[in-house]
């Protein structure tokens, strides 16, 4: 017997193949944690209040700026530094970032008084408090000018709440009812000129009908004065509310005047404790989660949008899973093997792999024109004369009924698999008791596989919370001006656009006019969608393994 | 499973009987057995084209252990599958004769299989409990007929678990998961949910071979037990059992019934050549 050389006794053991599939494991693991870490570590410090610079240029420039990132330069080797400059509305060209070269700084200050205003319009500003002009408003004289602004804010506030908020209710009432009447007057002519197509109308109730129509329009007329008055009143308020202004004066000498009202929140970070800065970012996550968008999305709130997705998700589970689980059912128990029944489950495997903007096309001319249309022409017939849409435009229930679609042969193969996968002697066990086909279905193989059945189903909702490309024609917006729900009957309105968060950071990450400005806000609404994901599989998961507890032995 | 003796062409061994021969050994079983509960005549079955079961005439005997004992793929399960039409669930199935039961023939496509799988439960070679609570699991067979009644049901599960000599283990646990017994619990969990529908009929199918010995012994004192309420028919590839459980053993052999009667005497002296090289174990 020859002896075996070391070498070889190290290939002849396998050991190669072990290091291959660990490390192929490592490397997918490794990629997974970079890309989470990077949406954390960018996601999770844009709440933080980082400090204001005062920078000095070399040729005696002198700006407030908060420092991003720097860059080195491939071909000179020269570092750049990018600066958050915020005060938009005094850049020439509205810019609020600017890159410095290194050199050309002299130096940088951090002054305790700076404050960041973080605004309704134009963004963030950044200046130094100098007084608060507010003659309207009844401000303690003899205090700090801080504390000034601070109860120039509290009034503006409670004035606001005092005076707009009430108006606006009224016109949101003023509004329903305007659609309410927009909506029979409609009605009426639709009705009116269905008449005259039919020339055997009785004539008085085409006058009945005239008359019904005279009162609506006046009605509409009234309602239509009424609101734009009392938005001409609100206006008015929040003009009057702006007059009161703070003055801030810039590192440049100059002083700019910002007004109170316009004013979100201020801070002052080169001077707040650790303790202050979390409070302030608890205030800004809290918004994040409660609050609308404003500034075209990229400041504010996300809230309409989490809203969007998960009840996206939601509805598409309520739509796909009893759908492909009775699919499944049939082709893993009823259906008789055979060549059609292979095409059928290669069929379903295909769709699978079907381009999803594929889906979103079908869904946009199955749904939206087809069923949608028809759906318009059997209850809404006096809308659509006036081409006006209800479901035959996007909308939640077409979008979630395309991700239903999409979403369904991973719940059919699942299925079908979880269900051929159990012994056939348990069937076999229930039909000796006298069970029928359906009883053994019901009673004994759907609870046995039930854990299979969940595992397509967190699949197939992983995926669908992460789908962007058919939303974007089925019916998701920018920006919808309503929830899905509120509390307007029938409460629920499935055909409602929606915001959802994948399109969100597709919408500020790309089709946003200030990209440096909403930079912060993809990282977080990644953050957001990877978070709702994991948050609803963990739930899936947790189901299925306490079901997987009840349902599977230990020792079969 | 081809054995090589298996191979051996039919027509130069002279390993079947002829069917006047067949018919004369049944008849003279017949002579000995107590009042039949199943008669089973001529009984032929097709997988497709191929012939499984050679016209099988033989009785069952009523509140007795039966045993079918022959090699592997002799068709003493297939026949088994018989007398609960089990083998309707296989397509591609066909049979021709009789198998009266109370003077009906239940191979008749108009029968009621559900009603008649009431009247005849089986317990497979495999344990197969639901994944249930060991209470739902012996309800079962009452449940899928309807039986809502609550105090019907946990005399039954009781006087079921206490007949298949399980009572005394589970009865504090009835609530929790039947998936969580032994396996030799599961099986003695299957016949008691195969008596709880109080069938006239039990058929086996080689129960004890998933099992350790003890389990086996468990099983083999729970037929024994059994006998005189029920029917039990069960094959089995252990000579032993089919000597220490049955009183009647028929013998198998390509889908022949070679030889029938009573158990002592198919082992002690058996009337046929094939019969006694099977037992002694020449061959299988």
């Amino acid at each position: 017997m020859t002896p075996i050389r070391h070498g070889t006794r190290f290939w002849r053991q396998g050991e190669p193949l072990v290091w291959a599939t660990g490390g192929t494991l490592a490397f997918v693991l490794l990629s997974t944690v970079l890309l989470i870490g990077v949406v954390l570590v960018h996601g999770l410090g844009v709440f933080w209040p980082s400090p204001v610079a005062e920078i000095t240029l070399a040729d005696g420039t002198r700006f407030h700026g908060q420092q991003v990132q720097t860059e080195t330069h491939p071909g000179t080797g020269g570092v750049s530094v990018q600066f958050k400059t915020a005060n938009r509305e005094l850049d020439p060209q509205r810019l609020d970032f600017r890159w410095v070269a290194q050199e050309a700084l002299h130096r940088l200050d951090y002054p305790a008084d700076v404050m960041v205003v973080e605004r309704l319009e134009n963004g963030s500003f950044f200046g130094c408090l100098e007084r608060v002009d507010a003659a309207g408003l009844d401000l303690p004289a003899d205090v700090p000018v801080l504390e000034q602004l601070v109860a120039a804010l509290t009034a503006v506030r409670s004035e606001r709440a005092a005076r707009i908020a009430p108006l606006a209710a009224q016109i949101q009432t003023l509004n329903r009812e305007l659609q309410r009447v927009q909506d029979t007057l409609l009605r009426l002519r639709y009705r009116r000129q269905r008449s005259v197509e039919q020339p055997d109308a009785a004539a008085d109730a085409n006058a009945t009908c005239d008359a019904a129509i005279a009162r609506a329009a006046a009605r509409q007329q009234e309602l239509q004065a009424r609101s734009d008055e009392l938005g001409a009143e609100q206006r008015a308020v929040a003009a009057a509310l702006r007059q009161a202004t703070a003055v801030f004066r810039l590192p440049s000498g100059d002083t700019h005047n910002v007004a109170v009202a316009d004013m979100v929140r201020v801070w002052q970070p080169n001077a707040m404790s650790v303790w202050a800065k979390c409070r302030h970012y608890a205030a800004k996550v809290w918004e994040l989660l409660s609050d609308e968008p404003r500034e075209s999305n990229t400041e504010g709130g996300l809230f309409p949008a989490i809203f969007g997705t998960v009840m996206l998700v939601f509805l598409m589970a309520i739509t796909c899973f009893p759908l492909g689980v009775v699919a499944g059912v049939y082709l893993g128990e009823y259906a008789r093997e055979g060549p059609l029944v292979k095409t059928v489950r290669i069929a379903v495997n295909n769709l699978a792999g079907v381009p999803s903007i594929v889906y979103g096309i079908f869904g946009l001319g199955f749904f939206v024109y087809g069923i949608g249309r028809l759906l318009d022409e059997w209850f809404y017939p006096h809308l659509v004369e006036a081409n006006k849409m209800v479901f035959g435009t996007g909308g939640l229930l077409w979008a979630s009924l395309t991700l239903g679609l999409l979403t369904v042969p991973v719940v059919i193969v699942s299925t079908e698999e979880a269900i051929r996968t159990i012994p056939q002697g348990v069937r076999a066990s229930s039909l000796a008791l006298g069970a029928t086909k359906f009883q053994t279905l019901v009673r004994v193989l759907l609870p046995m596989s039930s854990p299979g059945i969940m595992t397509g189903f967190i699949l197939a909702m992983a995926r669908a919370a992460g789908e962007v490309a058919p939303l974007m024609i089925t019916g998701v917006v920018k920006l919808a001006p309503t929830l899905p729900v509120d509390t307007q009957f029938p409460y629920f309105h499935p055909d409602r656009k929606f915001m959802h968060l994948g399109f969100h950071i597709f919408d500020i990450g790309f089709q946003s006019p200030n990209v440096e400005a909403s930079k912060p806000m993809v990282f977080v609404t990644t953050f957001l969608l990877v978070l709702i994901v994991l948050v609803m599989s963990s739930v899936a998961i947790y189901l299925r393994n306490s079901m997987r507890r009840r349902f599977q032995s230990r020792d079969i | 499973m081809k054995m090589p003796w298996m191979i051996a062409d039919e027509k130069t061994t002279n390993m079947s009987p002829s069917h006047a021969e067949q018919a004369t050994a049944a008849a003279a079983a017949r002579a000995e057995l107590p009042a039949p509960i199943a008669r089973v005549h001529d009984l032929r079955l097709f997988y497709g084209a191929t012939e499984a079961l050679h016209g099988i005439v033989m009785d069952f005997p009523r509140h007795q252990v039966t045993s079918l004992i022959g090699p592997s793929g002799c068709g003493k399960s297939t026949l088994l599958r018989c007398l609960n039409r089990m083998n309707d669930l296989i397509d591609d199935v066909r049979t021709t004769g009789q198998i009266l039961m109370d003077g009906q023939d239940i191979t008749d496509p108009a029968v009621d299989v559900i009603e008649l799988r009431r009247r005849v439960g089986m317990v497979f070679q495999r344990p197969t409990p639901f994944p249930k609570s060991i209470y739902e699991n012996v309800a079962y067979g009452l449940r899928i007929a309807g039986v809502r009644d609550r105090a019907t049901l946990d005399e039954v599960v009781e006087s079921s678990l206490q007949r298949a000599a399980l009572w005394d283990e589970v009865k504090d646990r009835l609530g929790e998961s039947a998936m969580g017994l032994s396996g030799g619990q599961h099986q003695r969990l299957c016949i008691a949910r195969a008596i709880a529908v109080n069938p006239e009929i039990i058929l086996m199918d080689e129960p004890c071979s998933a099992l350790d010995p003890r389990s086996t012994a468990r099983i083999e004192e729970l037929i024994s037990a059994l006998r005189g309420q029920y029917t039990i028919i069960i094959v089995t590839h252990n000579m032993q059992q089919a000597a220490r459980v049955s009183n009647f053993t028929a013998f198998l052999y390509e889908g022949t019934l070679i030889e029938f009667g009573a158990t002592t005497q198919v082992f002690t002296t058996p009337r046929k050549k094939e019969t006694e090289d099977y037992i002694t174990g020449r061959f299988g």
